[in-house]
């Protein structure tokens, strides 16, 4: 499983980051996380609004940072 | 400035009540009123309990400082919740979906209006300038939007409507809106585009997301408390900042002084409050409490809603941000219309009002 964190570097995408990696670890997921900070790499992926996060490839979460409850759905949906 | 309580994410719709939490709205209402029609008698007991001589500079700043915290907290939560809930019905894929077909001119209007009602958050103005450029927005339109939705946000507005007042709340809204058209038009007539960096033009942008999935009732209200948090959290500092200078000009700084350097009649001060705001960078939270002090001092309106703009408005950490995106030359150019439509403004409210 791989996860982006799309953000250039506000805030917001480091609590995303931190947040996103807390959940993986609780599920004990095996994946792998990258940070995308790239401006054209990120729109490359139709998001317009940071932070958002992308899991295998596709966009699941945009311009928010869900709680921990939620991303940890989100995790497990895939 | 705000992040966006919108979000592509599934809603957890299983097991929640919906009764429960518009009840729950309700109640927090009925309580918001309750507890906003008790904050003067409150501060005035607080202050008496000080051990502060009554009548005084001190007495004065003090209870300014008392009254006014907790009803900007007070009026900043409900405006922010109201908003988070406007919010959510709109999304920046709509927008730019909603612009993308538009001519100058109805497109500056339309663009400005939805620059107050769509999520924004200056971290996503990039990827928002370069989305809205490749679905097509003339360059104008884009700035219409860029200009209007950081300055005319909920927190100025509704800080505005409660500490000074409606008409001065409607003024900031219409003129903002207007220098938002006005300097769109201007700068989409002056053709631009090659004042775009060159990996703007460059960048592939994938097809916009698809709208979430559809939000319910519970979802909205959610995401108003999202934004009540997210956005209180953000700037209660400068807020109290804001209200601690207010109540020190409130309290210490002689209405002479103010009435004669900020009045209508000296042809300097507006151009000169524009020149220390544009530098000068605090979210309206901060600046709002400041400007009511101003105003009641004597200082005159355009003045300080030329301040309050120039603050809000144009500030070096936007700059920096779009550097990124625009020339040097556009970039001066950019802030150069917008300093100069925030000029105009001071000066004819000053001509107009007495």
């Amino acid at each position: 499983m791989k996860i982006q964190i799309l953000g250039t570097g506000c805030s917001k995408c480091k609590t995303l980051g931190e947040r996103t990696i807390a959940a993986a670890e609780e599920l004990n997921l095996s994946c792998e996380i990258e940070k995308v900070t790239d401006i054209a790499k990120i729109m490359s992926f139709g998001v317009m609004a940071t932070p958002a996060l992308v899991v295998d490839g596709k966009v699941k979460c945009v311009g928010k940072v869900p709680a921990l409850n939620e991303l940890k759905d989100i995790l497990t949906e895939v | 400035m705000k992040c966006c309580a919108e979000c592509g994410c599934k809603p957890k719709a299983a097991s929640r009540n919906t009764t429960l939490w518009i009840g729950g709205t309700i109640f927090g209402l009925i309580v918001w009123t309750a507890v906003y029609s008790q904050l003067l008698p409150f501060a005035e007991w607080a202050v008496s309990v000080l051990p502060i001589p009554v009548s005084g500079k001190l007495h004065e700043a003090v209870l300014f400082f008392l009254y006014d915290t907790p009803k900007v907290f007070l009026l900043l939560t409900l405006v922010v919740f109201l908003m988070g809930i406007v919010r959510s019905f709109f999304s920046p894929e709509r927008t730019r979906a909603l612009l993308a077909g538009n001519r100058e001119g109805l497109g500056n209007v339309a663009a400005a209006l939805l620059g107050v009602v769509t999520p924004f958050c200056s971290c996503s103005a990039v990827p928002l300038f370069i989305g809205f450029l490749s679905a097509g927005v003339p360059l104008g339109i884009t700035f219409s939007f860029l200009i209007s939705a950081p300055m005319i946000n909920e927190v100025a507005l509704g800080l505005l409507f409660g500490l000074v007042g409606w008409k001065v709340a409607l003024a900031y809204l219409v003129l903002g809106l207007g220098i938002a058209i006005a300097s769109g038009l201007v700068l989409g007539r002056m053709h631009l585009e090659n004042g775009l960096e060159d990996w703007v033009r460059k960048t592939q942008v994938a097809p916009p997301l698809q709208d979430g999935a559809k939000m319910t009732a519970i979802d909205r209200i959610e995401a108003g408390v999202d934004a009540v948090q997210d956005i209180i959290g953000k700037v209660w500092p400068w807020m109290i900042a804001g209200i601690g200078i207010g109540a020190f000009i409130h309290g210490y700084v002689p209405s002479e002084l103010l009435g004669s350097l900020m009045s209508k009649d000296t042809w300097w001060s507006v151009p000169a409050v524009v020149a220390l705001g544009v530098p000068m960078y605090s979210n309206a939270a901060g600046i709002i409490p400041v400007a009511e002090a101003l105003l009641e001092k004597g200082a005159a309106l355009g003045t300080v809603l030329a301040f309050m703009m120039a603050v809000i408005a144009l500030s070096l950490p936007e700059m920096i941000i779009l550097r990124k995106v625009l020339k040097p030359q556009l970039l001066a150019v950019f802030f150069g219309i917008v300093a100069v439509g925030i000029l105009i403004v001071g000066y004819l409210f000053n001509a107009l009002f007495t």
